[in-house]
């Protein structure tokens, strides 16, 4: 089990990494995916029964974890405001210009503008540096959690989980 | 058939006796029903028959619709004073008290929050995670600026989570475990945010005169000793108590149920069987009473009591009983497994073997 989620209450991007619910480099970098951060086994299934493309596996003892497939992943970001534990986002690594985008839910508001800059955060909310919010999704079906996209440092596409507005 | 209680269990068993043709009555004490599911904001976890992602307060909607709908009574500001021999209730409703009698009684009174003493506690400022939501959630007042959480369990960082997005700040989630007792994914959502999680470490006192303006904090060793020296303070005007529930048994205990003490349910339990009746005869008790669990196992066990009181009052055919019966069990199995689960499974049958043995 992960020292610092059972102590300071986040995964490190090693752990996310090595989980089974984590996209591949080279996934990423063709494009749209979804990384899951759920490593802790707790009763929940929502990201597969809402998965279209059968790219997530839960299985049917609810408590595994999920698992991606990032050949069947199309990036289609609905996975994400399914999550109920706000662990999925959308990593793309296929601008090609040193910048990524991340895609991630966000429950506060007010909701940031497209066009902002922001601080974009870690797992522990450190502060990584400016990000620009791309885009703001905001519709019936995800039931209140917005979807914001953040362009950011390429560096930063398996870091940046949060943000601060200025 | 009465319920007491018209929180998440009450309103499923209702449901489900309802459907099959039992008359039922839920009385609540309080103005709203839903018990804590109104200020529950967040989506939930679990499996679609759980009505995963879905948030806690629109699930909360929904049993109320279905219940009045298969014409269940919901009687409000309704205070259950007393249960006495032959299923004999006695109801206050606002200045009106009267007795009423049941075939089937099931106790769904939920659990209320542990309170843990230092100096200060009494000063305003000092409140319950249960307070802070509905201070939040149902009345969208902020409850301070500058906010301690005391307690990591699920409570106390959904809570935290809940603060943040009510506007406060969060100074830090602290615990005297070692390690954080809730949901991972809860937690990581409120270390995003900058909050830091502070485990081995209690509140040693509150300062303040007329409010809290400061807790000073103390780090325990490996026994849970404070170790002197480690004193900090942390600016807050808020200290919010999430440090674990106990059920409310007052009338379980009353009707002469027999009582379990079991430290993973959150102490003493009415024993109850695998169909949630205790060892009083047709009186069933469900949701946090029998043990502290969630919303979502406080409705499958709704849904076994209210399908075992109307099987045993002969409104379900034996076979249909059966069927959904084991549609239910499955679906609890899921909620009590993995490592959260399993220490609730495991009280459970460490109760149901104190029953039968």
């Amino acid at each position: 089990m992960s020292e610092t989620l059972a102590t300071r209450g986040y995964l490190t991007e090693a752990e996310v990494l090595a989980g089974p619910g984590a996209p591949s480099p080279k996934r990423r970098a063709k494009g749209k995916v979804a990384c899951i951060e759920c490593l802790q086994k707790i009763p929940c299934n929502p990201c597969e029964t809402g998965c279209k493309f059968g790219a997530i596996t839960v299985g049917e003892d609810i408590t595994n974890l999920p698992r991606l497939d990032g050949d069947k992943c199309t990036g289609c970001m609905s996975c994400l405001p399914i999550c109920p534990g706000q662990a999925i986002f959308i990593i793309d690594e296929s601008m090609g210009d040193g910048r990524a985008e991340v895609s991630l839910p966000y429950e506060f508001r007010p909701l940031p503008q497209e066009g902002d800059e922001v601080t974009a955060l870690d797992r522990s909310g450190a502060e990584l540096g400016p990000a620009r919010v791309a885009k703001v999704r905001q519709t019936k079906n995800m039931d209140q959690t917005a979807m914001v996209t953040l362009n950011l440092a390429q560096d930063w596409s398996m870091k940046a989980r949060s943000f601060r507005l200025k | 058939m009465v319920c007491i209680g018209a929180g998440p269990a009450g309103l499923a068993a209702a449901i489900e006796a309802a459907r099959a043709g039992v008359e039922v009555t839920v009385f609540d004490e309080n103005a709203l029903p839903g018990g804590q599911l109104f200020k529950q904001i967040h989506k939930f976890f679990g499996s679609k028959e759980h009505r995963a992602k879905e948030r806690g307060f629109s699930i909360g909607r929904s049993l109320l619709e279905e219940a009045e709908s298969l014409g269940v009574e919901v009687v409000l500001e309704a205070v259950v004073l007393g249960l006495y021999e032959g299923k004999v209730l006695n109801v206050m409703v606002r200045d009106r008290v009267e007795p009423v009698y049941a075939q089937k009684i099931l106790i769904a009174t939920g659990a209320s929050e542990n309170m843990i003493p230092f100096p200060g506690w009494t000063l305003p400022g000092v409140i319950g995670a249960g307070a802070a939501q509905t201070m939040a959630n149902l009345h969208g007042v902020k409850p301070g600026e500058r906010l301690l959480m005391v307690g990591s369990g699920n409570v106390g960082v959904v809570v935290a989570y809940q603060m943040l997005q009510a506007g406060c700040r969060v100074e830090a989630v602290i615990d005297a475990a070692p390690e954080i007792g809730g949901y991972g994914v809860h937690a990581a959502k409120v270390a995003r945010q900058g909050v830091p999680f502070m485990m081995s470490h209690t509140i040693k006192k509150a300062l303040g005169t007329d409010r809290v303006e400061a807790a000073v904090l103390i780090r325990l060793d490996e026994k849970w000793r404070p170790v002197p020296g480690t004193e900090q303070t942390l600016e807050v005007d808020t200290i919010c108590l999430a440090v674990g529930l106990n059920p409310t048994t007052a009338l379980a205990r009353m009707a002469g149920c027999r009582m379990t003490y079991v430290p993973a349910l959150g102490g003493n339990v009415p024993a109850h069987d695998r169909n949630q009746e205790t060892s009083v005869p047709g009186l069933y008790v469900a949701g946090d009473v029998s043990g502290i669990e969630e919303a979502s196992s406080a409705i499958v066990e709704g849904r076994l009591a209210g399908l075992a009181a109307a099987r045993s009052l002969g409104y379900l055919e034996e076979a249909d009983f059966r069927a959904k019966q084991s549609e239910n069990i499955k679906a609890m199995s899921g909620l009590r497994s993995g490592p959260f689960g399993d220490k609730r499974r495991e009280g459970k049958e460490a109760m149901l073997t104190a029953l039968e043995g």
